[in-house]
């Protein structure tokens, strides 16, 4: 199997491009970002927040509340796995009543990373509205949830990985299909 | 990650990288405990038991409520009014709990060793709550939290455990824990409660408080055990109090920035004064409040389950 395994589905100009949409779209679908706050889920999607939220304020000179959460307490696969992931650090240090919350995560996939945020996010107060920002949608939902904003559809089978690599993290931005049947994210 | 210990049982042994994971998780507790809705479903399923066999209600209260803020079901054990009182032993009293379907046992027992012998005859993890004079992992645990909050580190920190050492199962917990992670310890009271051949452990030993302290970062003040003293071994309180009592002129031999600790429960007048126990540098509530993080970071850590995680 000589056959190159991994294909880059968004460069990193395409990255940059989508979030800048996806910013555009909140203004617009807000009217304004007056009581939007952004909350990313660790550890990709915590990065991406933070992204949005400069774009944001460039925009629009304001200074949107930035919040990061750490869904592994909520999970619904807990009690099965063989090791116990570390917790990280949830910071949310505003108060969430009567606040848009926007949720900013890497991918989308089985949906059930988003129900455990959505879950965390009601113990810290009731927002008036959540929508859901994501980079990569890459199908196959087990639960009925869907994003508002979407940097790009990537068609996927189960088998393939998809892999987003952020600068702050690996360095560099892009996202990749990986076909070498490890499946996952 | 996850811990190398299937059971809590002791901090001897335990490993620091062990040690670093529960407190390092610790941290993500305490915050969850500042929410507004101080809980999270994570053991929704999972039910622990708390097994009491000696009285105590910090402890009992702060495992209870580590248990519930992470939504496990919890029964409650004591010893007044069960069948322990009819004569059932130990082994059958948990087999028979056991049979009820749970996972998780916490055990305070006046026996020492009583929670190693039940993690040999029983399928569920077990945490020891305190046994006898030997150890309380979960107090050496919550105070080297407290201590590592406040300074960053637990590296090269000089503590001092004052008081009766020999019938002290916080001052072992506390001294295996603190030199695994590299802290120096020492160990100080009137002779007849230091157990012989105590500088084995790796720690300095004082029968002089003014010696013990001078240049001291942490004093960690033990309870006197008036119930275990009935065997001549203070001539009185008054005179204990005198030689061995944290009060505050003594507090002038430590270093800058130095921190009080008491596991409680305190007699003040005792083994410290009011005003110490009372003073800005006592950490002796947070230390309440750390309690319950630490906890609930062992009961997660430690109830990891068999099958594989999905990777999104």
């Amino acid at each position: 199997m000589a056959k190159n395994m991994t294909v880059r589905v968004i460069s990193d100009k395409s990255i940059s491009l989508a979030l800048n949409r996806i910013a555009y779209e909140i203004i617009e679908k807000n009217k304004g970002i007056e009581n939007v706050v952004i909350i990313g889920i660790r550890t990709g999607g915590a990065v991406l927040a933070e992204r949005l939220k400069k774009l944001l304020d460039g925009i629009c000179d304001a200074d949107v509340p930035l919040g990061i959460i750490d869904i592994t307490l909520y999970r619904d696969d807990i009690q099965d796995k063989l090791d116990q992931p570390v917790i990280q650090k949830t910071e949310i240090l505003f108060d969430l009543s009567d606040k848009v919350v926007i949720l900013v995560d890497d991918v989308l996939y089985t949906g059930r990373t988003v129900r455990a945020a959505l879950d965390a996010i009601i113990d810290f107060g009731r927002p008036r509205a959540i929508q859901l920002a994501i980079l990569a949608d890459r199908g196959h939902r087990e639960l009925p949830i869907r994003a508002d904003y979407i940097g790009k559809e990537i068609p996927t089978s189960r088998s393939e990985r998809v892999e987003v690599h952020l600068k702050e993290i690996d360095g560099k931005d892009e996202v990749i299909i990986d076909r070498s049947g490890r499946g996952g994210v | 990650m996850s811990l190398k210990i299937h059971h809590l049982l002791g901090l001897e042994g335990v490993s620091a990288a062990d040690i670093r994971l529960i407190l390092d998780t610790a941290v993500s507790f305490k915050e969850i405990l500042a929410r507004k809705i101080p809980k999270v479903p994570t053991l929704r399923g999972t039910t622990v038991v708390n097994l009491f066999y000696e009285p105590s209600t910090r402890t009992r209260l702060s495992f209870e409520l580590a248990e519930k803020r992470l939504s496990a079901d919890t029964v409650n054990f004591t010893t007044s009014g069960s069948s322990v009182a009819k004569g059932e032993s130990l082994k059958d009293t948990v087999w028979n709990i056991e049979a009820m379907k749970i996972d998780i046992i916490v055990i305070r027992h006046s026996a020492s060793g009583a929670p190693h012998y039940l993690a040999s005859c029983c399928k569920s993890t077990v945490i020891n709550a305190g046994d006898g004079a030997h150890e309380h992992p979960t107090q050496g645990l919550l105070d080297m939290f407290t201590i590592k909050e406040k300074y960053g580190k637990l590296e090269d920190l000089k503590i001092v455990i004052v008081g009766d050492i020999k019938h002290s199962r916080v001052a072992r917990s506390n001294i295996w824990g603190l030199l695994t992670m590299g802290a120096k310890v020492a160990v100080c009271g009137p002779p007849t409660l230091l157990p012989v051949e105590m500088e084995k452990f790796g720690v300095k030993v004082y029968d002089d408080l003014d010696e013990a302290l001078r240049g001291a970062d942490i004093v960690n003040v033990l309870r006197l055990q008036k119930e275990r003293q009935k065997g001549g071994l203070l001539p009185s309180l008054r005179e204990y109090s005198r030689y061995y009592g944290i009060t505050r002129d003594r507090l002038d031999l430590l270093n800058e920035n130095f921190t009080i600790m008491h596991p409680g429960p305190m007699n003040r007048g005792v083994e410290i004064s009011s005003e110490v126990a009372e003073g800005p540098y006592s950490v002796i509530l947070p230390q309440v409040t750390n309690g319950v993080a630490v906890r609930m970071a062992v009961l997660y850590l430690l109830s990891g389950g068999k099958g594989k995680v999905d990777e999104e």
